[in-house]
């Protein structure tokens, strides 16, 4: 029986996104529906009632929610094609670490930058830059954070890229002029299709934020 | 490659931790349930070691275990290698939508009933109350799952007679609980609103391997209102 992947969805949210490239790398075809979360279907509703919340990955009628929870089931049901995990247990726990790391730190900073002002924003921007600066230390010399291949971490991060120019604009600031070599992993992330095709572009990302700033009255 | 954690297996592990960390308690009845030989290595939390700090540069804090020399951080993390590094008595299940299942109830209850519980511990008035709130509304659902999962036959999220993931994540709430609320000064437990989770307290509170690792009450009691009173700067007879 063929699998029936569907794939409850927004297209600026990071998570998505991270869901998007998971899926892609495996090679597997899967529907995707864009959610209005100011007007939430009752399809979302049902698979995920406790948080109500996108991404939620619809497998054969079973739902499973949260992004890295998704990512590691969808590496582990479809386990032969590029491997997102390594199968060594510590560099696997390794691996959980980081992206532990980022899901507590990018997405606070990253919307504070561009939903508060002054010494808030500073703070917010300063430890962003502290938080960039670390996962560049991690990524080393490596081409990813995986190691040779693209995997769970690199997955984790990139998907914040595309959100690089929106923070950088509202904070007045730039992430290549003190993370370099970030942004070259960002730029070798996307030369894979499965990145390329699964993050919108940051002047999207750039206009939308502007429209909720207008939205939410931040000026 | 293939044989590395078959190797591991016999390298020497050792856990930093605090006596009175419900996330240090969770490692240790992880190690425990496998039967793992380990050392504890009670670290200080106003003077913390040179050992703790190089193994956990990132976050500083406990616990971490050390396997082989290796440092493994974040009790979720620990948890989920030493299951996959020691194959006996698995913690979580083998099916992947199970395994899943078991992380989505893991990560609810660290964002909605772990962290805010935390929070509630070193506020008080408005902020407090807006966690405590939390705190219930989560309680609510915890207590929905467990009238889904548990019966007579039936006394731990890990299915049957047996403590699993979900057990072991969730297990900090049977002792320190009551501690918080007590020196919070807030509710969050009822037995009448939460009659299977509080049957599941007392359960997970029995198990043999459990049961002598909780702390006395008056213990973490007395500890942690040093702690909220130092958090908080308030003074010792308020």
């Amino acid at each position: 029986m063929a699998d029936e992947i569907m794939l409850l969805d927004w297209w600026s949210s990071m998570f998505g996104m991270r869901v998007r490239i998971a899926l892609v790398e495996k090679g597997l075809k899967y529907e995707s529906r864009e959610e209005d979360l100011n007007n939430k279907s009752p399809l979302l509703l049902e698979m995920n009632p406790v948080h109500t919340k996108i991404p939620v990955l619809i497998h054969n009628g079973k739902p499973i929610c949260e992004s890295p929870i998704i990512v590691e089931y969808i590496d582990e049901v479809w386990k032969d094609k590029s491997p997102l995990l390594p199968t060594d247990p510590y560099q696997r726990a390794h691996a959980r670490f980081w992206a532990d790391y980022i899901d507590n730190k990018i997405f606070q900073l990253g919307g504070k930058i561009w939903t508060r002002k002054g010494e808030d924003q500073e703070a917010a921007k300063k430890e962003l830059m502290e938080c960039l600066k670390i996962l560049e230390g991690e990524l080393g010399e490596k081409p990813f954070f995986g190691g040779e291949n693209f995997g769970f971490v690199d997955v984790s991060l990139v998907t914040f890229s595309c959100w690089f120019y929106a923070y950088e604009s509202f904070g007045n600031f730039s992430i290549e002029a003190e993370c370099p070599k970030l942004i070259a992993w960002t730029k070798r992330c996307l030369q894979k299709s499965s990145v390329s095709s699964s993050l919108p572009d940051p002047l999207k990302i750039h206009d939308f934020v502007v429209q909720l700033r207008k939205k939410f009255g931040i000026e | 490659m293939a044989n590395s954690s078959v190797a591991d297996q016999e390298g020497q592990v050792m856990l930093l931790g605090f006596w009175f960390s419900p996330f240090v308690k969770r490692v240790e009845w992880a190690l425990k349930f496998k039967g793992i030989e380990y050392d504890f290595v009670e670290e200080d939390s106003t003077n913390k070691s040179a050992l703790l700090l190089n193994s956990n540069p990132i976050h500083k804090r406990v616990p971490v275990l050390i396997h082989s020399g290796n440092p493994i951080a974040e009790s979720l993390v620990i948890i989920e290698y030493i299951d996959e590094t020691w194959k006996q008595s698995p913690i979580l299940p083998e099916e992947p939508y199970e395994r899943a299942m078991a992380r989505f109830w893991a990560s609810f209850i660290e964002q909605k009933v772990t962290e805010p519980t935390r929070a509630a511990l070193f506020s008080q008035g408005e902020q407090q109350e807006k966690k405590v709130k939390e705190i219930k509304e989560a309680m609510e659902v915890v207590e929905g799952e467990a009238k889904a999962k548990l019966n007579d036959k039936t006394l731990f999220f890990g299915g049957g007679n047996g403590v699993g993931y979900v057990d072991i994540v969730l297990g900090w709430t049977c002792n320190w609980m009551e501690t918080i609320e007590e020196v919070g000064g807030f509710k969050v437990l009822d037995p009448e609103s939460q009659p299977q989770f509080h049957k599941w307290m007392a359960n997970f509170r029995e198990v043999p391997f459990i049961k002598p690792t909780l702390e006395p009450k008056e213990k973490l009691v007395e500890f942690f209102r040093m702690v909220r009173q130092d958090r908080l700067g308030l003074v010792a007879n308020e």
